[in-house]
């Protein structure tokens, strides 16, 4: 691949000036060697065997973009799209390409040529930014749901990316909670406990929408072992959505809106329930803050060094005593989040904490390390895929016949509850800490 | 060359429209491989699912005159997957069904588009065993592994992958189904055209499915690692090892720039200033026969004057002393952009030679070098680290890359012991051989092959 032949089209300036953006990127797309052992592991690429859909695929159509040899940025930005951003390509790529790093500037700097639809604006700028915004309209559609989620769907205005519909729509989706976890505790601002610690609690958007639940069992959990909590009123979303949706703006404000609350506060640890929050703010925060003042920098790299999933914080922090329980009757297996496994390392805390469960025994399923297809915004624009993926997961879960299919990740939570959903499976899914706190 | 659209859909009709690409962004993803050659976009991209539609689409492809690139997964290392411009890529990856694994007849049945590991994992499953394991397995299929006859750490007690091809069915040009080779362990009543089919690169028609040969699984395993601190008495160790008629499992080399790389990589704590270490594996059906086999591997590298030898007592030690081997490649594609990985292969007791002039050649050039590879089988990977948007050093590599196989040539080696020609030694082949051999292979070829559609611009040109 030493030289590259251009295509013959003429090439306008815009799109010379895309091109020109991309091989900013070239350092980094370079090191990919072909070898293509992300196809192996590359949940999409399992689903169709289709190389545009595998890593190696779209790092060879962004080289291609950048040196002209292909003219087609729509074309290039329809499969960055078909992607999870689940990381199992960067967790077994032997020439250590920065796979994410790529992917999410790449999206960036396709989107911005290409211009973000009115829907994706909406979301990622009016609601997932103004948590008073976006809790009033659930509140409101909890309330009323189904009818005003009609509604919302015709306010949209738009047939292609009807966020919300497609939340009830096919989807067998969880009730939107009466009352989000926000709404019942709206800020926490304790000393620190018996633990001597004090953490700074960042439920994220999926637990305390739909799956409050899960935010009170990690509140349980915080007052059993003695830890004081901080949790100021009108935290914004981590930031994900828009960063996989390539709105840097938007990304930026909320994580923004999340640092002016976090600065200034002291406490020992950030902890989340959810695994895609925590890997957000520990890896991406960090690695995106290049414009930030150096106030703000040196807060992200604290919250690198402060973040962690409740898991970890049980079983590596508190050191909570986890012996083996046995004889349990209730079968339990565990699925990774990606953004846990992958991106974190944690996998052994979570099943550790569930092995102790009494009167609960824990089998392994095939493939746990597997995605489950959630992905954020890719179950949205590909449903269809999605459920595929998801399929797949769900035939190792039943596979194992366990009466719970456990999580660390309200996102993966989703997808699991509607594959177990769709297809009749007597199957729970819960939270690794709901299960913890119900043994409490 | 954007292709007749009626031809187009005809070839929709047999597979199914979602199973044939034409829009340039998905063609592009077909036009390399792993070798580190320039991309060729293809016209055309057909993915049959099951055998009646590959017969029919080599059928209707090979009528119409358009030349035919197979691929699996496009991992390979020497360009054979990379198609012609004006070409279809035919893939098998849609093929991947396992059709039998007999258990009673230590045989299987699998289609070409089966993924190596996958295949390996659910042989394990009955309690069986596929010993070739090329560096790809987790993504590389049957049907490329038979056609560049892959390899792996296991060659030397085990073989590589022709040694487990028991029989074959293959489409050729007319669209017809061939069968050779049988279930059976003796077979006589045709030519071996299984044997033929082996390394042969897409080039004599498109594989259907392979019969596999399975042994089984041994009991027990010994790992262990020597330290040299002179390449040419862990050569003797080799040799040494084999003429006291222990065959291991595995014979791993790397020498001490790639033993750099992984530690600088790693940090696992390797021995910086070895000149070479083995890493050595035997395995058999008994324990204890398998502990004096390693014992008598530790007194014959001892006796040719290794400076140090772990034995791996437990699996996670054994674990740890791979650690160095699994490191090589990728502690070396992390180093530079790009990676060259060699392939060159003299007889086992050429290695200390190969690996001076390796050094040599890299001193010369100003290259960044590191050798791994099988020593049991002289199998050398020398691994050049360069960066191939820089003109003036690829040029450098390029010279480098030729003098490294005038060396393998001299020393009565080979271009290539397991990653094929394709087209990145093509133009090497007649130095190998002779002219009356190409011209041989040629006229063989152009019998299955008329039209000179599978894969023309590979092997011989």
């Amino acid at each position: 691949m030493s030289e590259s032949t251009p295509t013959s089209q003429p090439v306008s300036s815009t799109l010379k000036a895309l091109a020109d953006k991309l091989l900013k990127l070239d350092d980094l797309l370079i090191s990919c060697m072909r070898c293509g052992f992300c196809l192996a592991v590359c949940p999409v690429y399992g689903a169709t065997m289709k190389e545009p859909d595998a890593t190696r695929g779209k790092i060879a159509l962004l080289e291609f973009l950048s040196r002209h040899m292909i003219n087609d940025p729509e074309a290039v930005n329809d499969k960055l799209t078909r992607c999870l951003l689940c990381g199992s390509c960067q967790a077994v790529c032997p020439s250590g390409v920065k796979i994410m790093d790529i992917f999410l500037h790449a999206r960036s700097i396709v989107r911005e040529y290409l211009g973000l639809s009115a829907t994706e604006k909406l979301i990622f700028r009016s609601l997932l930014g103004r948590p008073k915004l976006f809790n009033a309209l659930l509140g409101l559609s909890a309330k009323f749901q189904g009818l005003f989620l009609r509604e919302a769907d015709s306010a949209l205005g738009t047939s292609k990316a009807p966020m919300l519909s497609s939340f009830i729509g096919e989807r067998h989706f969880p009730r939107l909670a009466d009352r989000s976890f926000q709404s019942k505790v709206p800020s926490l601002d304790e000393p620190a406990g018996s633990s001597g610690l004090r953490v700074a609690f960042f439920p994220g958007c999926v637990s305390d929408k739909l799956f409050p639940d899960v935010a009170d069992a990690t509140l349980k959990v915080f007052r059993k072992h003695g830890v004081g909590v901080f949790m100021p009123a009108g935290l914004a979303c981590c930031g994900i959505p828009a960063l996989s949706g390539g709105d840097m703006a938007a990304y930026h404000a909320m994580v923004g809106q999340n640092l002016a609350l976090l600065g200034g506060a002291s406490f020992d640890r950030l902890v989340t329930p959810c695994g895609t929050c925590a890997a957000t703010i520990k890896e991406f925060w960090p690695k995106l803050a290049d414009g930030y003042t150096e106030k703000d920098k040196a807060l992200v790299r604290d919250l690198h060094a402060k973040t962690t999933d409740i898991t970890a914080f049980l079983s590596d922090v508190l050191r909570v005593d986890l012996p083996a329980a046995s004889g349990g009757k209730t079968r339990v297996t565990y699925h990774d989040s990606c953004h846990l496994r992958k991106s974190l390392g944690i996998f052994a805390q979570p099943r550790s904490i569930l092995k102790s469960l009494p009167g609960h025994e824990y089998v392994e399923m095939a493939e746990a390390e597997r995605c489950c297809g959630s992905g954020g915004s890719f179950t949205l624009k590909h449903y269809d895929l999605s459920k595929q993926i998801g399929k797949r997961k769900r035939d190792n879960i039943v596979a194992v016949k366990p009466d719970i299919v456990a999580a660390a990740c309200p996102a993966c939570m989703m997808q699991l509850m509607d594959m177990h959903s769709q297809h009749g499976d007597r199957v729970k899914v819960r939270h690794v800490v709901e299960l913890y706190a119900d043994a409490l | 060359m954007p292709i007749n659209p009626t031809l187009v859909k005809e070839f929709e009709s047999i597979t199914g429209k979602e199973q044939v690409l034409t829009e340039p962004a998905d063609l592009q993803c077909y036009s390399y491989d792993a070798a580190v050659l320039s991309p060729v976009m293809p016209a055309l991209v057909v993915a049959p699912t099951t055998q009646e539609q590959l017969c029919k689409v080599v059928k209707l492809a090979y009528d119409n005159g358009l030349p035919i690139t197979v691929r699996g997964s496009g991992t390979n290392l020497s360009g054979s997957t990379i198609p012609q411009g004006d070409g279809m890529v035919i893939l098998t990856n849609r093929l991947n069904k396992i059709l039998e694994i007999n258990e009673e007849d230590l045989y299987a049945v699998a289609e070409p588009g089966v993924v190596t590991a996958q295949f390996a994992a659910a042989v394990t499953a009955k309690g069986l065993f596929y010993p070739p394991d090329p560096g790809s397995q987790s993504v590389s299929t049957l049907g490329g592994n038979v056609a560049h006859n892959a390899g792996g750490l296991r060659g030397l007690k085990y073989g590589v992958t022709k040694d487990y091809i028991m029989g074959m069915e293959v489409v050729d040009y007319r669209g017809e189904l061939i069968k050779t080779g049988s279930r059976t362990v003796k077979y006589v009543t045709g030519y071996n055209m299984a044997a033929l089919m082996s390394a042969s690169e897409g080039t004599l028609g498109v594989f259907s499915n392979i019969i596999i040969k399975l042994v089984p699984p041994p009991k027990a395993s010994k790992a262990m690692l020597a330290e040299f601190d002179d390449v040419n008495k862990a050569s003797e160790a080799v040799a040494g090892i084999i003429s006291g008629h222990i065959v291991p499992c595995t014979l791993e080399f790397l020498d001490q720039n790639c033993i750099r790389y992984v530690e600088a990589d790693t940090k696992a704590g390797l021995p910086v200033d070895a000149a070479a270490i083995l890493l050595i594996e035997v395995d058999g059906g008994h324990p204890l026969l398998v502990e004096e086999d390693a014992d008598k591997v530790m007194a014959v590298c001892r006796k040719c004057g290794s400076t140090n030898i772990r034995i791996a007592q437990n699996a996670e030690e054994k674990f740890k002393i791979w650690e160095a081997r699994r490191g090589a490649l990728p502690s070396l594609a992390r180093a530079r952009p790009t990676t060259v990985l060699e392939d060159a292969t003299v007889p086992r007791s050429q290695i200390p030679a190969m690996v001076a002039a390796v050094n040599a050649i890299a001193k010369k050039y100003s290259l960044d070098v590191g050798t791994f590879g099988h020593a049991g089988d002289g199998n050398l990977h020398p691994t050049i680290l360069c960066d191939r948007r820089n003109k003036e050093e690829f040029a450098r590599v390029e010279a480098a890359v030729d003098e490294i196989f005038d060396v393998a040539l001299q020393l009565k080696g080979t271009l290539s012991g397991e990653h094929g020609i394709g087209k990145a030694k093509a133009k090497w082949m007649e130095k190998e051989t002779n002219r009356a051999t190409i011209e041989f292979n040629r006229n063989l070829r152009r019998a299955l092959d008329p039209k000179l559609l599978f894969n023309a611009g590979n092997k011989f040109v």
